[in-house]
């Protein structure tokens, strides 16, 4: 007879056979029994974190940057709830997170127990799927299932419910199924016509352009190192999403930079004007299309996507191809090399004139500032951040807000998994613990958390986290003192009615960094940035790095909510003719 | 590139809202059915009626038969992120109009009143395979088949007689001939 493990053992040993190596957790009544074992299985680290919330942030940049699942360990009801907004902005990123939460015990769900919430319920919503346990034969099944869904087809959040009398109870111990059954959701659905059918539509653009999102990054390095391929087989111009950064490099002549709200000129004029759009990888979020009817209105539309449900949700298009980017791309290369084996020579002159006026449009040079020599402007703090680590392999995760935007903007990213920002939910205290999570992932690397003042005070708990694992993280503080993108919108949409969005009691960053025992570092001037950036890099502790910014810059180029790609505002000067209006003003 | 298709087609406004049956094959386990509701109200789409049930004792699984109403896009939407549940094993979409299909849905009236209206609604029910469930002196209890609107019609000519109580399904779907759904 094989031996008997308890519900506790069960779920380490199904971690141990998921090949987990760090779990993100905060223990609790409800999960004592698996944090009994913990010490019984040394292949697991725990890292202690000091709110369920960065928990699950630490485990979405932990999966992030190295394309493993990410696994939470949270008790019951304040747990579960606390964890609620990472599982969501995991759901709305496609992030594999992989979260086990303790509950009551069986007989006493439904009576209102201690720290009982129904935490299926709640997560329903913001999970691929989740799970009950209610019986401990299921328990071994259901965790391998549960890192099956969470890292299979979109990748996305799922939940475990474990009763701690289920902890306790013992059974066998089921290993994994080795053959993967896809339950009838397998994920490539297109076939060799398809691919002819793009292969045609390229061959025929002459003004084409590559829409590249965070999908190229969930395929896996070798889907950017395909899509690399592909572009620079084709010549074509490309432009990223905010998630889809790092796939292509970021100073690459054919890479237009960012497209969308915040995007440059010449990516969101290339989007309106282009007459082939092919988008891989990412969901034409209302971010990125500005008004949705009027969004790049001459194109022929392909989108490249492996979840069905986002073909035609939002625009409607001319070819949908559902399958994984990497499967997708190396076919398309494959049949390109053969048809069309002369296709860049051939198209070179097609495109030419395309690329003429995209060169007129970077001319305008949209990412451009008024720079200071008495205050430090926030777009030139990225720049010198970025020239002074753009040798380093670095990892960069942000808070929400301007900073992020101008991280996205200046900081040119050159590999996949090395950017890791809250997008789709945008939530503010995202990027202190997925720095932890990255740095857990990558000890010898360089982790900066771009973040903004306000944004960084809701998850600040979590440098306790970093001292205690010995993470150097480095968090780079915009302080402009504003919630800055509120800033922004209540003076462009608001009549300047600055409510609430000045903090009056900030915190002195630098005596908040040595209260935590980690390093602070306050610099003020332009002059003095660099210095202090170069002491920042050579300190192998965390840092709090307090950079006193210009209070009221704004982050352009702008698409002003309610107008199409091709109505930006470009800078201060362009702002006073181009008022929005009407409709906009109640368009978030 | 002319005459794409891409642009200004998704005026919302233009398409017409059509009825469609959406049946769904699940495993019938806790919270599925609050998975397929959840799914429906929180992204916005309508339910305009509900049944489910087990139909298959041996592998547990239960068909959702879902009366919804939405734009081409939207019943398109509904089918795809239905399919995306882990729970779910198929999706089937059936229009309102379509012959190809039977939709059924049962009421039950109560009638209370004289003998002589009790008869009359027995016989204004004639055409919906009546079945008298339930009878004493002063009411009746009666069953009919039909279809929706067939239905809300018979509930109101039925106050005449008496009615007191209804009491109705969700309809149910099920394709003519000798095929079924796959």
């Amino acid at each position: 007879m094989s031996k008997l493990y308890s519900g506790a053992e069960i779920v380490f040993k199904c971690m141990e056979d998921q090949n987990v190596d760090h779990i993100f957790g905060y223990p609790g009544g409800a999960v004592l029994p698996i944090y009994d074992e913990l010490q019984n299985f040394k292949s697991i680290k725990h890292v202690l974190v000091r709110h369920e919330q960065g928990a699950g942030h630490a485990a979405e940049g932990y999966a992030r940057s190295s394309g493993k699942p990410g696994v939470i360990l949270v008790t019951s009801g304040p747990g579960a709830t606390n964890v609620v907004t990472a599982l969501t902005d995991a759901y709305m990123d496609s992030i594999p997170l992989v979260c086990i939460s303790g509950q009551v015990p069986t007989h006493l769900i439904g009576t209102d127990a201690f720290q009982e919430c129904d935490t299926t319920g709640i997560t329903r919503p913001c999970t691929k799927h989740n799970w009950l346990v209610k019986d401990i034969n299921d328990l071994s099944s259901t965790i391998h299932k549960a890192f099956e869904v969470a890292t299979t087809g979109r990748p996305g959040p799922v939940l475990v419910d474990i009763p701690k009398d289920i902890q306790f109870q013992k059974t066998k111990y089921k290993k994994p199924k080795k053959e993967k059954k896809l339950n009838g959701k397998s994920h490539n659905h297109f076939n060799q016509n398809s691919i002819d059918h793009l292969i045609d539509l390229m061959s025929k653009s002459s003004k084409p352009i590559f829409y590249t999102g965070g999908g190229v990054i969930n395929s896996g390095p070798k889907a950017s190192e395909l899509l690399r391929e592909l572009v620079y087989a084709t010549g074509f111009p490309i432009t990223s999403t905010l998630q889809g950064l790092g796939s292509f490099p970021g100073e690459d002549n054919q890479f237009l930079g960012m497209l969308g709200m915040h995007g440059t000129y010449e990516a969101n004029n290339a989007m309106h004007d282009c007459d082939l759009m092919i988008n891989i990888g990412a969901r034409f979020d209302d971010r990125i299309t500005g008004k949705i009817d009027e969004f790049s209105p001459k194109s022929k539309k392909v989108h490249i996507d492996i979840d069905p449900s986002s073909i035609n949700k939002n625009v409607k298009v001319d070819l949908a191809i559902v399958g994984d980017v990497k499967t997708v791309l190396s076919s398309t290369l494959k049949s390109l090399k053969q048809k069309k084996s002369k296709f860049l020579k051939s198209n070179k002159q097609k495109t030419s004139k395309w690329w003429e006026k995209i060169q007129k449009w970077r001319s305008v040079r949209s990412l451009d500032y008024i720079g200071s020599e008495e205050t430090i402007k926030p777009q030139y703090a990225i720049e010198r951040l970025y020239e002074l680590t753009k040798d380093k392999d670095s990892y960069i995760t942000t808070e929400v807000g301007q900073h992020q935007m101008w991280a996205a903007q200046h900081y040119k990213f050159n590999k996949p998994n090395r950017w890791m920002t809250s997008g789709g939910l945008g939530t503010m205290g995202y990027g202190l613990p997925a720095a932890v999570g990255v740095q857990v992932a990558h000890p010898k690397k360089l982790v900066i958390d771009i973040a903004g003042e306000a944004s960084v005070l809701m998850t600040i708990q979590e440098m306790s986290t970093a001292v205690q694992y010995n993470l150097p993280i480095k968090i780079f503080i915009l302080n402009n003192q504003y919630m800055g993108m509120v800033r922004q919108w209540q003076e462009l949409l608001h009549d300047k009615n600055y409510s609430e969005s000045y903090t009056a009691a900030l915190p002195d960053f630098v005596k908040l960094a040595e209260a935590y025992n980690c390093v602070g570092i306050r610099a003020k001037t332009p002059e003095e940035l660099d210095d202090k950036i170069i002491e920042m890099l050579n300190t192998d502790r965390p840092v709090i790095f307090d950079c006193m910014v210009d209070k009221v810059e704004n982050c352009f180029p702008m698409i002003p909510s309610g107008k199409p790609h091709n109505q930006m505002i470009l800078g201060p000067k362009d702002q006073e003719n181009q008022k929005i209006t009407g409709k906009g003003k109640s368009l978030v | 590139m002319p005459n794409s298709k891409s642009a200004y087609s998704f005026s919302n406004k233009k398409e017409k809202f059509d009825t469609h049956i959406i049946v769904v094959w699940v495993d019938n386990e806790a919270g599925v059915l609050a998975r397929v509701v959840g799914l429906f109200s929180g992204r916005g789409y309508n339910i305009e009626s509900l049944a489910v049930a087990q139909v298959d004792e041996k592998l547990k699984i239960s068909r959702i038969t879902i009366v919804t109403t939405g734009t081409p896009q939207v019943v398109n939407q509904i089918k795809l992120q239905l399919r995306k549940l882990v729970p779910v094993h198929k999706v089937a979409d059936f229009k309102r109009e379509d012959k190809a299909v039977i939709f059924k849905e049962m009421a039950l009236f109560k009638i209370v009143g004289p003998n002589i209206k009790l008869e009359g609604a027995l016989k204004a029910c004639k055409k919906y395979n009546p079945v008298l469930l339930d009878k004493t002196k002063k009411s009746n209890v009666i069953q009919i088949t039909a279809l929706r609107r067939e239905i809300d019609k018979m509930s109101k000519d039925l106050k005449k007689f008496g009615l007191v109580s209804v009491s109705r399904t969700g309809a149910v779907a099920m394709t003519r001939g000798a095929d079924i759904f796959k």
